[in-house]
């Protein structure tokens, strides 16, 4: 079976900016791959590339095995894109949209399945409200819509919850969830790394158009197993031999840095030897912001 | 073939929607041209024997409106779809480079014919119109209006914001549609500017339009029809080039 995204050595440059230097990439059928960096990182670059919408200079892309030059209509078929602007025709109604939509991609009769989009979307109320009417939730909302009017095995999505609120939010993952259990495979991009926590298994960082970590998501917090140790003790100084751990100090709450979870019996040992007690004790394990932040430090 | 026929629809529907700008007011721009200008030339300027000014004005204002909305359709739809982003939905489904050009082509000669239609129908009660060769008519204002979809396609593409595309209409349509005998017989030029009239296209659509009508025209009409012919040819592969390569479409 092809890779649902496989991506060699794709290079593009706009004028000074070499916005993608060489990615490589393979996204597996059935994941749900993160791809994650900083603005102008290249993410959505990339997402052009795939989608026919950018021409790389050199490499190449495939989509379910189809090149997206060679063979676009097949590789264009099997991939629906969610762009991340908020952008929509004021000619038409949501229902207009979708029925063009689903066309465009060389299908007739789709009023069926237009309707259980808009059903799964909540958007069944608003089916002949005109675009314009709409808010910008809404409006996000027939955009992944109009992604999935021709059934497509891969679908991106490129910053799906920029600016959309919290209650969107949730139901967005759910959303994507449940088309993931159906048997898409999901590209996400994100500013959000709690999003890409919480839903990637895989995740790809960019940084200046580099693939500069890609791994599982549970490999990558594992490889940056540090934690943080957080202590209110009953005197307002800890001694001189802690500063090499201490992070940051608020008062008498300390944050120190721990490489492992076998530094820390060392810690309360030296505690304890210098005759400090403990008033408030916490242990967090790292998150995918902190990998985040240490790769693209590292990466400079 | 379905994609071609949605993106078709979804152009006719997308000025149907808004005729009133789209059709209404052409029409009655025209009936406006027609007036005014029969009111202070009729009588004193004879073109064709034993035709009227405002018989002879009648085609040229038709064939105008037919031009320049077919120009306008296909070019401010595009443009449209840039500025907003919208342009997006077209570019990510299996749409090909032919598909698209014959879908906005044909709609601007769709809008360029029943703007056309409808001005001929509100001004034929003003003057006494034959119709002497009904299929030289057809043939100009179908070529003639293709030919203005391919330009507003061309135009669209090229143009990032909307006064680039104005700057277009301006100084490009405009001149060449009005120095097309639209109002006037190229005859009753000066040599030099005869001549020139000679190197503009538009000239020929028109004067072969005329001459559906009367039987009559400065060249012959032969001579009109190739020239139109090999005009839409030509740039219908620019267009079509332009599209293929995804000029300032996918970068």
């Amino acid at each position: 079976m092809p890779s649902a995204i496989r991506i060699r050595d794709v290079r593009k440059r706009y004028g000074a900016l070499q916005a993608l230097d060489g990615v490589s990439l393979a996204i597996e059928p059935g994941e749900i791959f993160g791809l994650l960096g900083p603005n102008g990182a290249g993410k959505t670059t990339l997402i052009s590339v795939v989608a026919g919408l950018a021409r790389a200079d050199s490499g190449s892309v495939e989509v379910m095995g189809a090149d997206v030059v060679g063979e676009y209509r097949r590789a264009r078929r099997m991939l629906g894109v969610v762009p991340q602007e908020l952008v929509f025709d004021p000619f038409f109604t949501v229902r207009e949209a979708l029925e063009l939509q689903s066309g465009y991609f060389g299908i007739r009769k789709n009023a069926g399945w237009i309707d259980e989009i808009m059903h799964n979307l909540d958007l069944t109320t608003k089916a002949d409200a005109n675009m314009r009417s709409l808010s910008g939730g809404m409006k996000r909302r027939v955009l992944v819509a109009q992604a999935l009017v021709h059934k497509p095995p891969v679908i991106v999505l490129d910053e799906p919850t920029a600016g959309v609120d919290v209650e969107l939010r949730q139901s967005l993952w759910k959303f994507v969830r449940s088309l993931n259990r159906e048997g898409h495979t999901i590209v996400l991009t994100t500013h959000y790394l709690e999003e890409a926590e919480l839903l990637c298994s895989r995740i790809a960082m960019l940084k200046a158009g580099r693939v500069v970590a890609l791994d599982s998501t549970k490999n990558l917090l594992e490889n940056f197993s540090g934690l943080y140790l957080k202590l209110r003790l009953d005197r307002q100084e800890l001694p001189v031999d802690f500063f090499r751990e201490i992070v940051s100090r608020d008062g008498d709450l300390y944050t120190l840095k721990l490489a492992d979870f076998a530094e820390l019996e060392g810690v309360l040992a030296r505690l304890r030897e210098g005759g400090i007690a403990i008033i408030e004790f916490e242990v967090q394990p790292p998150d995918l912001e902190e990998v985040f932040m240490r790769i693209m430090n590292r990466s400079e | 073939m379905t994609s071609f026929l949605t993106l078709f629809y979804k152009e006719l529907l997308r000025f149907w929607k808004v005729a009133f700008q789209t059709v209404a007011a052409p029409i009655l721009t025209s009936l406006m041209y027609l007036l005014i200008f029969a009111h202070a030339l009729e009588g004193r300027v004879t073109v064709y024997e034993n035709v009227g000014y405002s018989a002879f004005l009648v085609p040229g204002l038709v064939m105008m409106s037919v031009l320049q909305n077919a120009f306008a359709n296909s070019s401010s739809s595009l443009i449209q779809s840039k500025v907003t982003g919208n342009v997006v939905f077209m570019l990510l489904p299996p749409i090909s480079y032919l598909e698209f050009f014959s879908a906005y082509v044909l709609a601007a000669v769709a809008r360029g014919l029943v703007v056309g239609a409808g001005v001929l129908a509100v001004t034929v009660w003003f003057v006494d119109l034959p119709v002497r060769a009904p299929v030289w008519v057809l043939a100009f204002a179908l070529l003639g209006s293709a030919i203005l979809g391919a330009m507003g396609l061309i135009a669209g593409i090229w143009a990032d914001k909307f006064d680039q595309l104005a700057a277009f209409q301006n100084f490009v349509i405009m001149p060449l549609t009005f120095l097309s005998g639209v109002f006037y017989s190229i005859h009753s030029l000066p040599p030099f500017w005869q001549s020139l009239s000679h190197l503009n296209p538009f000239f020929y659509m028109i004067d072969g339009f005329r001459y559906g009508f009367f039987g009559a025209s400065d060249v012959a009409p032969a001579t009109s029809l190739t020239v139109v012919g090999v005009s839409f040819g030509v740039l219908s592969l620019i267009t079509l080039a332009m599209l293929r390569t995804g000029y300032k479409l996918r970068h």
